[in-house]
């Protein structure tokens, strides 16, 4: 029994007149609906796939369970990383025993009707949902892109339910779909971030580590930087925000389409709580981030890509790069999208990074397939979200810097960080 | 979102049972894992042997298989709800969940698991001031109707 209202649409779904797996999909739908108090399922124009993620026997058995009932995707559907480069894993550490239910669990979302995209950043190249859309996106940095940048709706979907929507086409009614639940809650006060750490782009992994870690699941509202961020700035922003708390919408006041000024981010509201970082605190978040891995110490790995590396990110590593080599005892890996390799490669960027010694790895990262050797034990990234899940997924040690840190560490063979920014005063 | 789905009555100041909202019933008993921290169940807690490996979590090292395990939320990645899905499936998944308000990643692993493998934990969502008390509850027992006995 269920208190959730359903047209006639779902109670076909529900009663297998689609097949069964779009009635699987639809139980788990309805079941979930009651779960988070929904009266009824709205419908949705686009999904991005986060379950697309190999995590062993179960997430494939769940995947064929639904091929082979003959569930399809109803509407545009992206696929987020894999567990496998499908075309380039025999290049890195990756086993046969790994790959080979990993691509079958990729086949299984293709077969489903999703587009092979394969990228954690789908809205770098792929068609973007508008203002007050109402989609189902997986993937936590996805999600809160979508919500706050785009200003899209989508609540924060997690593995084997983003499916379970794109399947039927509908989701509950509830969460950040609903207008009244994306009110800030929290006010951010940027007003004591130094100038110079403004102009920093590892400020916003870090701001966005050192907000999540306070927020938890709250939204938050920024406001009072004296520089406006890019959109790389609140990929990263967002990305920490939701890898250290569970953020799933920010708003920034005079940029996000939800908050042309403090009092729309709010709806009306005052703020709950106000919190006002100065640069000692973020100096602290930023040392935080590492792992077991001090400056000056050697280095095997800079990884960079988490969320997946941009167009814009590839040209300003290649302006860094350019003409210059890396350490013999460090490697350095880019992991993106197949979409944005193509067009870094179109671009000429990916020939200064190559001649550099730079390695790319599309489809995955090195978070969601078993790629890394034994050997490489010390990373360096200038993203939160690596630096965040290193210690635990990967069991390496691992040092925050900024892309041109990361740059001149990998050429000098050992960790080295330009504090200027960190050490400014307002 | 959820918060007033759960009563703010709470019986933590007296000795009866607690009881919240069970989002998935079930029966389970065993030692309480208790931490006043959110942890993601991805890159933080180990499919295979049960271990919580968020090394900047309290409760890091810890096993969490068969335990009744209670905390406030999960965060962070979505990919919580295949892990758990697969901690199931091999058995090494806590034997219930107890958190402060409702948390959606748990209750949907375990609906998918009872769909999957006809066996799932218990999730129930306790009123903040009843999650508070199991700090002090070393064993605890969940009975369907989302009741928590001490033991």
């Amino acid at each position: 029994m269920t208190s959730v209202r359903l047209d006639e649409r779902d109670l076909a779904f529900l009663g297998g007149d689609e097949g069964e797996g779009a009635r699987l999909a639809m139980s788990i739908l309805v079941r979930m609906a009651d779960v988070v108090g929904a009266r009824e399922l709205l419908d949705i124009t686009a999904a991005h796939i986060d379950s697309s993620l190999y995590q062993g026997p179960a997430t494939l058995e769940f995947a064929e369970r639904l091929a082979d009932g003959g569930a399809r995707v109803r509407v545009p559907t992206t696929l987020n990383v894999s567990g496998v480069d499908e075309h380039g894993w025999r290049e890195w550490d990756v086993s046969e025993s790994w790959a080979a239910p990993a691509r079958r669990q990729m086949e299984a979302y293709e077969a489903m009707g999703c587009e092979p995209t394969w990228t954690c950043a789908p809205y770098q190249t792929q068609a973007r949902p508008g203002v007050g859309e109402q989609v189902a996106w997986g993937e936590s940095s996805a999600i809160v892109f979508a919500n706050s940048v785009l200003g899209a709706r989508t609540e924060r979907y997690p593995d084997l339910l983003d499916i379970c929507c794109a399947v039927t086409g509908r989701a509950p009614a509830a969460g950040l779909h609903l207008t009244g639940n994306r009110a800030g809650q929290v006010f951010v006060d940027l007003s004591g971030v130094p100038r110079r750490l403004a102009e920093e782009p590892a400020l916003y992994p870090v701001l966005g580590h050192w907000i999540g870690l306070r927020v938890e699941g709250r939204i938050p509202v920024l406001d009072g930087l004296p520089v406006r961020p890019g959109e790389d700035d609140l990929k990263a922003l967002g990305a920490a925000m939701a890898s250290s708390g569970a953020v799933g919408l920010f708003h920034w006041v005079g940029l996000t389409p939800e908050a042309p000024d403090l009092d729309a981010a709010f709806q009306g509201r005052e703020p709950a709580t106000r919190l006002r970082p100065g640069p000692a605190a973020l100096r602290t978040a930023r040392d935080e981030l590492g792992s077991g891995l001090s400056d000056a110490e050697g280095l095997d790995l800079v990884v960079l890509g988490s969320p997946h590396f941009s167009l814009s990110e590839f040209a300003a590593l290649a302006r860094l790069v350019k003409g210059r080599r890396r350490h013999a005892g460090v490697r350095m890996l880019i992991t993106t999208g197949r979409a944005v390799r193509a067009l870094a490669r179109e671009a000429g960027y990916l020939d200064a990074i190559e001649s550099f010694g730079g390695e790319l790895t599309v489809d995955t990262c090195i978070l969601t397939t078993p790629m890394l050797p034994e050997s490489i034990r010390r990373l360096m990234t200038n993203s939160a979200k690596y630096a965040w899940y290193t210690p635990g997924l990967l069991e390496r040690a691992v040092a925050f810097g900024s892309l041109a840190d990361c740059v001149e560490s990998a050429v000098a063979g050992r960790v080295t960080r330009d504090d200027g920014a960190w050490t400014s005063e307002p | 979102m959820d918060l007033r789905a759960v009563s703010d009555r709470s019986a933590a100041s007296g000795s009866g049972p607690l009881t919240g909202r069970a989002l998935v019933a079930g029966t389970a008993e065993g030692a309480v894992l208790y931490s006043s921290e959110p942890l993601s169940f991805w890159g933080g807690y180990d499919a295979e042997t049960g271990e919580i490996i968020d090394r900047r979590h309290p409760l890091a090292g810890q096993v969490g298989a068969d335990r009744i395990m209670a905390i406030p939320a999960t965060r962070g990645s979505s990919t919580t709800t295949a892990v758990l899905l697969e901690a199931i499936r091999r058995g090494t998944a806590p034997a219930a969940f107890l958190t402060r308000g409702p948390d959606t990643f748990l209750a949907l692993a375990a609906i998918v698991a009872a769909q999957l493998y006809n066996r799932a934990p218990p999730v129930i969502a306790l009123a903040p001031g009843d999650f508070d008390a199991l700090r002090r509850i070393p064993r605890a027992r969940v009975e369907p109707a989302g009741t928590v006995l001490a033991r």
